[in-house]
């Protein structure tokens, strides 16, 4: 309701000429088409990554699915023996699987305790000085190439497993292990970091002043209140593991061997397909592809699994 | 009123604060090992005629000049792909889009690209540039491209948040059209995350081999940029894996190597600088 | 005296929340009307309708008709760009671009075609002395207009308005957050352009109301309870409501 004062002071609008404010300011047609040109540009920029996101996945799958079809999905997936150039060629890539499964969990199993204790004591103990200069020595860790890592590994880690071990050659899944380790541990120790630092402090101080030490303090209140964020570091660590290539390329030996022993010199779903891409054809070629579809499937697995982990991180901060 | 700890407690204090310390003190160990190791090893094998000279068969000499164009050419050639894509993709996704649902639709996109591993990059690149254009130092850089999109992206994104509101809605109130508001207003201040993104860009592009074995793959000749770009060519890292794994040439991986570690140190350093000068910025 | 906008059974929603409640209010030509009531009552919502700035919040909805010189603001056939050209607006906090004064001011005539170097010199010293600010920063002009203090940017704020010619100012308690030289400045600077201008001001501050307003209108959760000359709102009220809040009992 509204109450005008006393008498209206103020005439009803009829006198402006409606036909010269239409010319004035109603839409000129040029600058607005303009507009649509733009935003339709940026729509197709933005489509982009759905776009290559499809064009991949797509891709993956026409290349991969013939081989998987000719070799029969049962014989390929759980073969036992790759033999590709062999006069009756033999397209088993159970030996990659479980290497690569073999390998990631190894490299989880050092990387991680590793990666873990380092985060807590940088979060939580460390002085800022001692914080920043080693979250810049991970960061170098994450930044140096991995084909240096591959050719460190190659001078110093192989010929020392050899020596330690005494076995006939270094090369092989322990050595691609503990490159592995070396290479998620700064994907692990960032995030869980990230993720140990968000931890409210009230917490912290609740615990403390229960009397718990500041040692079980961290442990018992602070790592299970960042535990999501943690969880998705060792995930992110896994999808790291599972697909890196020319480091472990350079130290597993690159054998078809099945993961039997941690000295075999065995080949993962990643160097399988780098190792003979330059020379392969026909069925050969076609199994490579294969061999990448499966090494894509396991890390839309992961990244589903990593998601899955940062929507708990993000539900329980709001 | 302060009681001793009970054993129990005081065996658990000491051990978890032991394990603590050996595991910071196993990664202090680990970077300081690589960095003096790759230092030590490689820098008495970078002489000048390295860097200046390409192989040379006849000769039995190792340059890595070719090795150093190529890596130029294919950093310039990706970022200039690159930005328009995705700080244009950052753009839309701030600025345009008004559907929620495609903005996540996008994002879980960008989020999926960067979780491939390069491996299959190089598979795809291959099959989709390679085999259309040959193998050439091009169709590493259109690689890289997909790789490095959901980085400029993000930063991009984190930059363009925060300009402010006001500025916006100031340029709208003055009758600017979006288009006018997103040119004036909006890019200028979203500079920084492109520079912080192009930074992180460089360091991967340096970094990378698997995705470009198949698709740029591995010659050594000097060329000009053009001309470089439309042959094959071994970058940095390429080159310094050929050498190792198939030469056993490793006083020139090694020289390699340390200037790889030499790059990382100076492109880390540059992103922490970047990002502390973003954060005053900021506040 | 003539009104310039008319406002008719105007509603608007935020998503399913009401905001504004079946509003009717003619804007007086060439005077200054203040918006007043307590914090959440609808008065800036209802500002930024009226140079259509509501369009960039995304779930707004609005029903009813707004008329400026009247032409239906909310036509299909309208341009907002030449409406907020027609209709200016003045922020509540001072929000200068990060580029030079002279850009700032030259921001508006720039949008709308005009390129001409001698002409947008023009425009930008007029604006600035329309502002009163040009004696303060002529010597400047290609400085960074983030330099400035506070109530100079607000002023410049003002300059940069008045560079496109609007017809009406819209402006968004313009003072709340300057101090109280500044603040006086300002309202000095108000009640001159009102000469030229329609001037439409939100305020929280009673006694800004009452000494540079000629029109009041009392906004209280989402309707318009009264509105007529400063003069007679403030000395005689008709409705309990009003009264209430401008004796100071809410609000």
């Amino acid at each position: 309701m509204v109450i005008t004062n006393k008498k209206s002071y103020i005439k009803q609008t009829t006198d402006y000429n409606t036909k010269l404010q239409k010319k004035l300011w109603y839409k000129g047609s040029k600058a607005q088409r303009l507009e649509h040109i733009v935003h339709g540009i940026f729509l197709l920029l933005g489509l982009i990554t759905v776009g290559c996101v499809l064009l991949i996945t797509i891709y993956l799958f026409i290349s991969g699915i013939p081989a998987i079809l000719k070799i029969g999905i049962v014989d390929f997936l759980f073969g036992k023996e790759w033999a590709s150039t062999a006069a009756e060629p033999k397209y088993g890539i159970l030996p990659f699987i479980l290497t690569s499964i073999y390998g990631t969990a190894g490299a989880v199993a050092i990387g991680v305790p590793v990666g873990f204790m380092t985060s807590v004591y940088l979060s939580k103990y460390a002085s800022p000085k001692v914080k920043s200069a080693m979250q810049s020595a991970v960061g170098l860790l994450a930044g140096i190439p991995s084909v240096v890592y591959g050719l460190v590994g190659m001078l110093v880690l192989v010929p020392g497993i050899r020596k330690i071990f005494n076995v006939p050659d270094g090369a092989g899944l322990l050595a691609a292990i503990i490159v592995l380790a070396i290479m998620i541990l700064p994907s692990i120790i960032k995030m869980s970091v990230t993720a140990l630092d968000a931890v409210p402090k009230e917490y912290e101080h609740a615990s403390l002043a229960l009397g718990a030490t500041p040692t079980e303090t961290y442990f018992r209140v602070s790592v299970p209140a960042a535990k999501s964020g943690i969880a998705a570091a060792v995930v992110l660590g896994v999808g790291r593991a599972i697909g890196e290539a020319m480091a472990v390329m350079m130290v597993a030996g690159n054998v078809p061997n099945m993961p039997d022993s941690l000295f075999q010199s065995v080949r993962f779903l990643t160097t399988a397909v780098s190792s003979e891409m330059a020379y392969s054809n026909g069925l050969q070629r076609q199994a490579l592809f294969s061999i990448a579809l499966v090494l894509f499937l396991f890390i839309m697995l992961i990244n589903a699994a990593l998601n899955f982990f940062l929507k708990g991180e993000g539900s329980k901060s709001n | 009123m302060k009681q001793p700890l009970s054993k129990k407690r005081k065996i658990y204090e000491v051990l978890m604060k032991a394990l603590m310390l050996l595991a910071v003190g196993l990664t202090a160990a680990l970077v300081l090992f690589l960095l003096v190791y790759v230092i030590v090893k490689g820098v008495p094998n970078i002489t000048w005629e390295l860097l200046s000279t390409k192989p040379s068969y006849l000769t039995g000499r190792i340059g890595i000049l070719p090795d150093i164009l190529n890596t130029l050419y294919i950093v310039i050639a990706t970022l200039v792909i690159v930005l328009p894509l995705g700080v244009g993709a950052a753009i839309y996704l701030t600025e345009y889009a008004s559907n929620q649902r495609i903005v996540s639709i996008i994002e879980y996109a960008a989020e999926i690209l960067s979780g491939i591993p390069s491996i299959i990059y190089g598979l795809v690149g291959m099959l989709l540039f390679s085999n259309n254009m040959g193998t050439c130092l091009m169709a590493g850089a259109l690689t890289l491209v997909i790789m490095n999109l959901p980085t400029i992206m993000r930063t991009t994104q984190e930059s363009l948040k925060t300009v402010p509101r006001s500025y916006r809605e100031g340029a709208f109130g003055l009758g600017a059209g979006k288009w006018r508001v997103v040119r004036t207003v909006v890019l200028p201040g979203c500079v920084d995350g492109v520079i912080t993104g192009c930074i992180l860009s460089v360091g991967r592009i340096l970094g990378e081999s698997a995705a470009l074995l198949f698709t740029a793959g591995f010659a050594h000749a000097v060329n000009g940029i053009i001309e470089g770009l439309a042959s094959p060519g071994a970058t940095l890292t390429v080159a310094l894996y050929v050498y190792a794994k198939e030469q056993g040439e490793f006083g020139v991986a090694f020289a390699i190597a340390a200037i790889l570690m030499v790059l990382t140190i100076l492109i880390n350093f540059a992103t922490t600088t970047v990002q502390k000068k973003f954060a005053k910025k900021r506040s | 005296m003539n009104s310039i906008i008319s406002v008719k059974d105007m509603c608007l929603w935020y998503g399913d929340h009401q905001a504004l409640k079946n509003l009717n209010v003619e804007i007086p030509e060439k005077s200054i009307t203040a918006l007043i009531g307590p914090s959440g009552c609808g008065k800036s919502t209802f500002l930024k309708t009226l140079n259509r700035m509501n369009d960039l919040i995304p779930g707004v909805r609005i029903t009813g008709d707004i008329r400026y010189k009247g032409a239906d603001i909310f036509d299909k056939e309208v341009d907002v760009s030449n409406l907020r050209k027609e209709i200016g607006m003045v922020f509540q906090n001072p929000n200068p671009f990060p580029m030079s004064i002279y850009n700032n001011v030259a921001y508006g005539p720039r949008t709308h075609g005009i390129t001409n170097k001698v002409q947008l010199d023009e425009i930008v010293e007029r604006a600035l002395r329309d502002a009163a600010i040009w004696d303060e920063v002529k010597d400047r002009l290609k400085k960074n207009a983030l330099g400035i203090s506070g109530g100079q940017q607000q002023r410049l704020c003002i300059a940069r308005a008045l560079a496109v010619q609007p017809t009406v100012l819209l402006m968004d308690e313009p003072t709340s957050a300057l101090d109280p030289i500044s603040t006086s400045r300002i309202e000095e600077l108000i009640l001159e352009l009102k000469e030229k201008y329609t001037i439409v001001i939100v305020t929280h501050n009673m006694q800004q109301a009452v000494r540079v307003s000629d029109y009041t209108a009392f906004f209280l959760l989402g309707e318009l309870v009264e509105f007529g000359r400063t003069e007679d709102i403030f000395s005689q009220p008709m409705d309990k409501r009003t009264e209430d809040y401008i004796t100071g009992r809410f609000g």
